[in-house]
């Protein structure tokens, strides 16, 4: 078995890798690329704490081989702040409390931000009583969006209110 | 994780006769072979990705109907506004699965061939006919909660989890295929999947390196669509029963049924017994109540899952009151 060369776009910087095709995408962040801030939770799709965003959707990166992602556009928690400023979903968690211990938060903020995507694409969920509508962002369905990301801190109402908030089109 | 050849198949020919090699196997999405690769469940020599293949899109056929490339993800099928509007059945219960994250992951074509599984078959510690063939099945006496209830045997109790594959087994759905050879053929799902017998290792009928193209759906049938999940939690958690149901009424009677149950079976359970008993029946929770106990006359409970038997009764009976605003 030999390794494969693979050249992946992160946070708008291109790294050319040579890598195990074993090595999943969450690993090449944190132990290739030293991007850490992607936590690696139960490595196997079930906690989200590994959640980023590859050509502007949510994935678990620890269920996808890093090979897989030649060309792909990925962020990470480190690539969405701008200028030394966090992102209004960093700012809406800080400013809601929107964690405890903070190991699931980068997954939560970067699953927020295109749960917002989502919402705005006009994708339905399993909360959306008609699914032929675009439906509005109820508790509910914020709820149900984010059930990919658990928080064993059970940060959920302050996680909510801090989607809510950016939503809503910034600080209430 | 097991060392194995990465391929990026760059033609559909060269990746069904890379995949029909010993031990070969395609990924797309791969949000459950992975999870299996990394408990070694699924050891594969050769992974032949398939992504950068022809094989995305949703379209209209002449006939009507919609032909689903077998790329397109769970998110962007359930998210198609002909769905939505024409088989909003079939985005209920895609929405219903698992969590936004597989979902942008998980293919059509790799939704249907997760594997039939239950905690024994991730548990290696203990027998399992289905990862170790003649070992043994450790669910018949152990914990078998989530466990099928219809269509298995004594080899393997392990249920289907796909909620997408339930809709798309009312709806009468397709699958297109491609063979190594370049021979093409038409599956009706409801054959897609094999009864685990005494061979519970082998799932579906498809031949080594046979690819799924596409998958068909008819012009959606008259009546009312829904997708009706039970589960233990609110949200992201396997079915322990759910009903995908089509219904055409009148003010009294039903004119036309169909019914597929998630849950109770190796693959998604469709009920001709319970579609005669409510052709031409009444609005009454008497003729409900007489489709459940046809679809479920041949269930067989293990222990722990015997709730299912009624459960399953109940949440049909429930599913066709709130389709004919009934009881």
């Amino acid at each position: 078995m030999h390794n494969e060369s693979v050249a992946l776009t992160v946070n708008g910087r291109r790294h050319a890798l040579d890598l195990d095709p074993r090595v999943t995408l969450l690993d090449a962040l944190r132990e290739h690329l030293g991007l850490t801030g992607t936590k690696k939770g139960c490595d196997q799709g079930q906690c989200g704490a590994c959640t980023v965003i590859v050509n502007g959707q949510r994935i678990n990166s620890c269920l996808t081989l890093a090979v897989m992602h030649a060309g792909d556009e990925i962020t990470t928690i480190e690539g969405l702040e701008e200028d030394g400023d966090l992102h209004p979903m960093q700012a809406a968690f800080v400013r809601h409390d929107g964690l405890q211990c903070g190991y699931c938060t980068p997954g939560q903020i970067c699953s927020a931000v295109a749960v917002l995507a989502e919402h705005k694409a006009g994708w339905p969920s399993y909360a959306t009583a008609d699914v032929a509508t675009a439906p509005a962002l109820t508790d509910a369905e914020i709820a149900e969006r984010m059930s990919g990301n658990i928080c064993r801190c059970s940060a959920y109402p302050n996680i909510v209110a801090a989607i809510r908030e950016v939503a809503e089109g910034g600080r209430s | 994780m097991k060392p194995f050849r990465y391929e990026r198949a760059n033609g559909v020919a060269s990746a069904c006769a890379s995949a029909a090699k010993p031990a070969a196997k395609f990924i797309a999405g791969g949000t459950n072979l992975l999870d299996l690769m990394k408990l070694q469940i699924e050891t594969p020599a050769h992974l032949v990705d398939i992504n950068a293949l022809p094989l995305g899109g949703i379209e209209e056929t002449p006939q009507g109907g919609l032909r689903v490339g077998a790329l397109v993800t769970n998110s962007a099928l359930a998210a198609d506004m002909s769905v939505r509007r024409r088989y909003p059945l079939l985005s209920q219960a895609i929405l219903a699965g698992a969590s936004g994250q597989l979902r942008n992951k998980a293919t059509t074509g790799g939704n249907l061939l997760q594997r039939t599984r239950c905690p024994y078959f991730y548990d290696t510690t203990k027998p399992c006919n289905k990862r170790e063939p003649g070992s043994g099945c450790a669910a018949l006496a152990g914990l078998n909660r989530m466990n099928a209830v219809l269509g298995v045997s004594n080899n393997c109790i392990a249920a289907h989890p796909s909620d997408m594959a339930v809709a798309m087994t009312a709806l009468d759905a397709r699958v297109e295929t491609i063979a190594p050879d370049g021979a093409t053929r038409t599956i009706p799902i409801d054959a897609l999947y094999r009864a685990p017998g005494d061979t519970p290792n082998i799932e579906t009928v498809l031949a080594p390196g046979e690819l799924i193209r596409s998958v068909v759906l008819p012009p959606p049938p008259a009546g009312r669509q829904i997708y009706r999940k039970v589960r233990d939690r609110a949200s992201y958690a396997f079915a322990l029963v759910s009903v995908a149901l089509v219904v055409a009424h009148d003010n009294n009677r039903v004119q036309a049924a169909r019914v597929a149950f998630g849950g109770l079976s190796y693959k998604p359970w469709r009920s001709a017994d319970a579609e005669a008993t409510l052709a031409g029946a009444p609005l009454t929770r008497a003729s409900y109540d007489a489709a459940g106990m046809a679809a479920l006359k041949n269930a067989h409970g293990y222990g722990q899952n015997d709730f299912k038997i009624p459960l399953a009764r109940r949440t049909l009976r429930a599913t066709l009151a709130q389709a004919t605003g009934t009881i």
